[in-house]
Formats: C-alpha cells, sequence, structure tokens
C-alpha cells in the first residue's frame, strides 16, 4: 500500500504575525516560514505505519509557489520517499486543494491519504473532508492517541508480524487462511479493533467534544490528524543529505485537469480588537472584591 | 399557511435573482441529545437569523427513536425562528458518522434549493459540513463569527490573531459552521410554547445502501461530569503546566466546583496528562467565551489565547510577572497558585 501525505508551508507557528497595513493580508515576507505542525503529524504518521511493514511507499505532496519545495525537502528528510509539487502562484483554497489531491490520487493510487486536520494559517479544517467527499472515500477526522496501544497485525502468508503502532490498529487479515486465529486477534487487538473479511479496515479514535471517538474504517480512506497523535521525529543531518538526491515531481494546474472556482474572495484581513489593559492586585482580597463590585461576575 | 405559500413563492423566484438580492432560506443541521436540541445548534439557529430579516428556517433533526422525536417536538414548539423542522428518521444517522450525514444534507439542501445551510462549529459540524460542500462543489465557509450580510462574513485567521473579512460568490449555496460563542442564544423557558412549526419525514426512499459509506461506529469514550459543558459555561477555571501534576489539578476542580464553573486545561497541561483532551481551550481544543475566565499557571501562548481571549474577564494568576498572559487579563495576579487557590477557596463567597 502506499501512503500519500499532503503538506503545506506556512508562517511557524511561533511567529508573531502582523497584518498588512493596507488590509490586503499578513505579512509574510521576511518571515520565518515552516511545515504546517499538523502536516508533520500526518507524515510521521505515515512514516510509523510505512516502519511497521503495512505501508510500501510515503508520497508527501505539496501545493503553492516554488519555495513550497523547500518544505518538500523538509518531508523527505523526515522519510518520505518522494515528493510531489503542484506549482501555483494564485491563492488556493481548500476547495481547489481538495480537487488537487482528488486528481494525485487518481495518478498515484494510495490506499492512505493523511492530512493535517488544519492548516495554522487559514485554520479552514476543511481540505481532508473535501476530498475524501469528491473521492467518496470514508474519512477519520482528527485523528487522535488511543487510550491504549493497539496492535497492528500483518500477515502475509503464514508468517504473522505484530507490530505496535501507535494510535491506530491497521489490519490486514486473510480471512480463510486464517479463521482459527480470529478469537486470538480479537483479544489482542482489544475490542474495539473490527476485523473485516478479507478487507482492509482500519481503526481511528477520533477527538471530539466531550471524549473519544472509534470509528472503523474501510481502505482506501482519508485521516486527518489531531495534535496528540504523535510527536514527529527531527530529520537527521544525513537523512537531510540523502533527501537532497530524493525525486521530486512537478505538476501543474493544468497537468492535473483542475480549475480553480472563483467562488470565494477575501475581501480584508484586520487586526481583532485589543483589549483594554487591565490591572494588577495584590492581593486575593483585592481580587476577589474586584471581581465582585467592578466586574460583577461573582 | 402564509408563510408556506411565501416560501414556495420564494423557490420558484429565487434562481432568476442575482447572488446578493436572492431570497434566504436557510437549513441549519441540528445535533439533539437525550430528547433536546444541543445549545450549540440553537447559536446556529440565532445565526441563522442574522443572515437575513426574511429568512425561512429549516432546523433539520435525524437519528432515530423517542429522543428524536421528543428533541423535534421541542424545536418545533419553543424556537420562535424556526418556521420547519425536518426530521430524517433512520438508524443510518444515529451516530455522527460523516459518509451517510453529508448524503443528507446533500439530498435535502438539492430537494430544498436552499440560499444557505448553516451547522455550529463543533467536531460534529466542522467533521461534516465541508464533506457537503465538496459534493456541492463550492467553498465552505468555517469557524465564522460575524455574519455582515447574507454573502459576507467574519472568521479568524493564524489562531485568532488576525480577522479575515470574506465574501461568497458562488452560484451554489453557503455553506457555514459558526462559532457558537459568537451567537448567543436567549434563554427560553422550558414550559412555553411560543411557535407551531410543522415537523416534516424526509423521505428517505431514495437513500441508497451505498450512501451509508464505509464507515462503522466502533464506541464513544466519554468523560462523565457533572460540571457545566466547557463551551457553554458562564464561569470557566484553567489550569496550566504550573499546577506540576494530576493531583495538584484536582485544587482547579474544586474551586471550578465553589464557583460552579467547566474546568479547563492548556495544552501543556493535558500533554502531561493532568486532564483528558477534551479540557484543552486553544486554537485546537475549545473556543470558549464565558463570562469569568480564570487561568492558573498558565504562560499564554498564542495558540492558547486563540481559545479564550474574548472572554469578558480574564483573570490571570501566575508567579511570573512577565508570562504573556497578564496582557489580556483585565486581573493580574502575581503570585504562587498553590497559596493563592487555597486562600480563594476559603474567601469565595458560596454560590447561590
Amino acid at each position: 500500500m502506499k501512503i500519500m501525505v499532503a503538506i503545506k508551508r506556512v508562517v511557524d507557528y511561533a511567529v508573531k504575525i502582523r497584518v498588512k497595513p493596507d488590509k490586503t493580508g499578513v505579512e509574510t515576507q521576511n518571515v520565518k516560514m515552516s511545515m504546517n505542525p499538523f502536516c508533520e503529524i500526518a507524515l510521521e504518521e505515515a512514516l510509523r505505519i510505512k516502519e511497521s511493514g503495512v505501508a510500501s511507499e510515503v508520497v508527501a505532496v505539496s501545493m503553492g509557489p516554488a519555495q513550497c519545495v523547500d518544505t518538500l525537502r523538509t518531508g523527505l528528510a523526515m522519510g518520505a520517499d518522494r515528493g510531489i509539487h503542484v506549482e501555483a502562484t494564485e491563492a488556493l483554497y481548500p476547495l481547489s486543494v481538495a480537487k488537487l489531491l482528488r486528481a494525485l490520487v487518481e495518478v498515484e493510487k494510495p490506499g492512505l491519504l493523511i492530512l493535517g486536520k488544519q492548516a495554522i494559517d487559514d485554520d479552514c479544517n476543511q481540505t481532508g473532508q473535501m476530498v475524501a467527499g469528491l473521492l467518496n472515500w470514508p474519512q477519520g477526522t482528527f485523528a487522535s492517541k488511543a487510550l491504549d496501544v493497539l496492535v497492528t497485525l500483518a500477515i502475509n502468508d503464514e508468517k504473522m508480524e505484530f507490530n505496535l503502532l501507535m494510535p491506530f490498529g491497521l489490519v490486514k487479515v486473510n480471512w480463510q487462511q486464517h479463521r482459527g486465529i480470529h478469537s486470538e486477534l480479537q483479544k489482542i487487538c482489544s475490542d474495539s479493533v473490527v476485523l473485516d473479511k478479507e478487507k482492509q479496515a482500519l481503526t481511528v479514535d477520533r477527538e471530539v467534544d466531550g471524549g473519544l471517538e472509534t470509528l472503523c474504517l474501510d481502505l482506501p480512506a482519508v485521516i486527518t490528524t489531531d495534535l496528540r497523535l504523535n510527536q514527529p521525529r527531527y530529520a537527521t543531518l544525513p537523512n537531510i543529505m540523502k533527501a537532497k538526491s530524493k525525486v521530486i515531481k512537478k505538476f501543474t494546474l493544468k497537468d492535473l485537469n483542475v480549475e480553480i472556482k472563483p467562488d470565494f474572495e477575501v475581501v480584508q484581513v484586520t487586526e481583532p480588537p485589543k483589549r483594554k489593559a487591565g490591572v494588577m492586585v495584590s492581593s486575593v482580597d483585592e481580587l476577589i472584591d474586584k471581581l465582585k463590585n467592578e466586574a460583577h461576575v461573582i | 399557511m402564509a408563510s408556506i405559500a411565501l416560501r414556495a413563492l420564494r423557490r420558484r423566484i429565487g434562481p432568476l435573482s442575482t447572488s446578493n438580492s436572492r431570497s434566504i432560506s436557510t437549513l441549519v443541521v441540528g445535533e439533539h441529545e437525550g430528547g433536546k436540541v444541543k445549545p450549540s445548534c440553537l447559536s446556529a439557529v440565532e445565526a441563522a437569523k442574522s443572515l437575513s430579516k426574511d429568512n425561512s428556517i429549516s432546523l433539520l433533526l435525524a437519528g432515530s427513536g423517542s429522543s428524536l422525536r421528543e428533541a423535534a417536538a421541542i424545536a418545533a414548539s419553543r424556537h420562535p425562528s424556526v418556521s420547519q423542522v425536518l426530521v430524517a428518521d433512520s438508524d443510518i444517522f444515529t451516530h455522527p458518522l460523516a459518509e451517510p450525514w453529508a448524503k443528507l444534507i446533500h439530498l435535502i439542501q438539492q430537494r430544498g434549493n436552499y440560499s444557505h445551510v448553516v451547522a455550529s462549529s463543533g467536531s460534529f459540524g466542522k467533521n461534516i459540513l465541508p464533506r457537503v460542500a465538496a459534493l456541492l462543489d463550492v467553498s465552505p465557509i468555517t469557524d465564522v463569527v460575524e455574519i455582515s450580510d447574507s454573502h459576507l462574513f467574519v472568521r479568524p485567521i493564524y489562531a485568532g490573531n488576525a480577522l479575515s473579512t470574506v465574501r461568497y460568490n458562488g452560484a451554489g449555496p453557503c455553506l457555514l459552521t459558526v462559532r457558537s460563542t459568537s451567537f448567543p442564544v436567549a434563554p427560553i423557558f422550558d414550559d412555553s410554547k411560543s411557535n407551531e412549526a410543522p415537523i416534516s419525514q424526509v423521505d428517505l426512499s431514495t437513500f441508497s445502501e451505498e450512501s451509508i459509506g464505509k464507515s462503522r461506529y466502533v464506541k464513544l469514550a466519554s468523560q462523565e461530569t457533572e460540571r457545566p459543558d466547557l463551551g457553554n459555561a458562564r464561569v470557566v477555571v484553567t489550569g496550566g503546566r504550573g499546577l506540576k501534576n494530576a493531583e495538584n489539578f484536582k485544587m482547579i476542580e474544586k474551586l471550578a466546583e465553589k464557583l460552579g464553573a467547566a474546568v479547563g486545561a492548556t495544552r501543556a497541561a493535558v500533554d502531561a496528562g493532568f486532564v483528558p483532551n477534551d479540557l484543552q481551550v486553544g486554537q485546537t481544543g475549545k473556543i470558549v467565551a464565558p463570562e469569568l475566565y480564570m487561568a492558573f499557571g498558565v504562560s499564554g501562548a498564542i495558540q492558547h489565547l486563540a481559545g479564550m481571549k474574548d472572554s469578558k474577564v480574564i483573570v490571570a494568576v501566575n508567579k511570573d510577572a512577565d508570562a504573556p498572559i497578564f496582557q489580556v487579563a483585565d486581573y493580574g495576579l502575581v503570585g504562587d497558585l498553590f497559596e493563592v487557590i487555597p486562600e480563594l477557596l476559603e474567601k469565595l463567597p458560596e454560590k447561590k
């Protein structure tokens, strides 16, 4: 199975952003850019799945201006096998990105598409859901760490391989050959893993309001990652050197036959209203007094 | 009756007029639990009201059993702005699976030709609405905090450090998720009957097996708590890394109990295992805007501030006088929280 991971180049999460004086957007010139933190987690997860023996290849894709290649190189240095850059100079919104991803899925035919749950610049939280909708694939959004470590089972002919894999158990079972070990598998996998006859399925724990929801999805599927899924690795120097020789294939919007639908425009970007300066109090008594008699909140 | 006739008429004229002057009809995607519509869903109705003065609002409730029927009856009788309640009654919708839900909303939108579809920006709406948008080939607009007119919206970007005003120009319906803290709901008395909206069953005969999709619900592990829901609480007490361990975090819980407050946490506190994930407040956790937000041992990282800086009154207690949290706090106290919290517990008045 091949895994495709979508990564985005964004303003580094630690940068205090500045709104441009002409209100057209946020200053991105001479600002530190990095891989979107959720995308790093998505890539890390893909690499872990590959290392567990379930996937054969991890392809990282990024869309946007030429500098996206730097972000792709970072991904290759982390361990992705190859990169795809869809070059676009115009602003890309989630609908266009989802269509481009669908086009790339048709070219690459991955069994799993992993994205971050949101980009920390536009905070949209849309692309994964949209591409799943376009492909008619099931979606496991806001994937998070499982409560317990689940077990991944990769069974190749007679050999049974057990791999620990966070957070979801990826189960690949030839049902006919291994009917006898069904109950064993269920015991190992905990009761949350559903084994589907002769199908590849994936169990994912999702972070939802009020708790953790477990779903079982048939492959191919789309996963979007939450912060707690894993701890992304650092690229080591040898891997950074190796990444330089890895292939990054280029596509244009035209190659992929995707047109940008202009159904949406940013009118202006402004600074949020500033809070008025607060006061420092010197004791608990003063605090309680202020809350009671000035703010009237207790 | 008049309103129904008007609506039918409007629908007939609708697509002919230009996007900005066309009439508005809204489908609100509802959520219900235990026989009641959820407060976040009522916020979505509030938001729908502000799209246009002349807006007929249909509320969709899906699921099965008596809980669905009760919720539908309440929605139809007690919420004056709802002009129609649509009920999709099937086991398919018992769990919030994106695949069948998206197909359902797509189907209803196409039948009713709504100009807007609104859901609340909870994990449910965020999961489902963008998928519906893809099926309709339109750009959705998520996390709306202000509605300027029926096609002009304000949403925060960069963790709330900038506000983006966006215009929807599409020919297709406009799909929104709205932040419930930005559209507060007026309290509704439990026994008042102020409305008699018709309840209609959605015809699901064309809803094929295939629409159900390729995902199955396994389970939901939820935290049982008697405290108010974090998203809607009037007072929120939050602890950060400064609490040091899960045992100490209990002081925050005690204080919350005394204030009748919900408990929140920073990412640091969640990652360190003091409390479960769903208590995280911030860019990637819950967005809250209570009347009173009290932060203990919270430094005030950009990502945390994104989740709470619209609170009316912010109190920060931290022993580091330079902590960024003091820049947004209305009342700051530099001190050791291990001394301050017990003193607060002792001196705070009992809640009424």
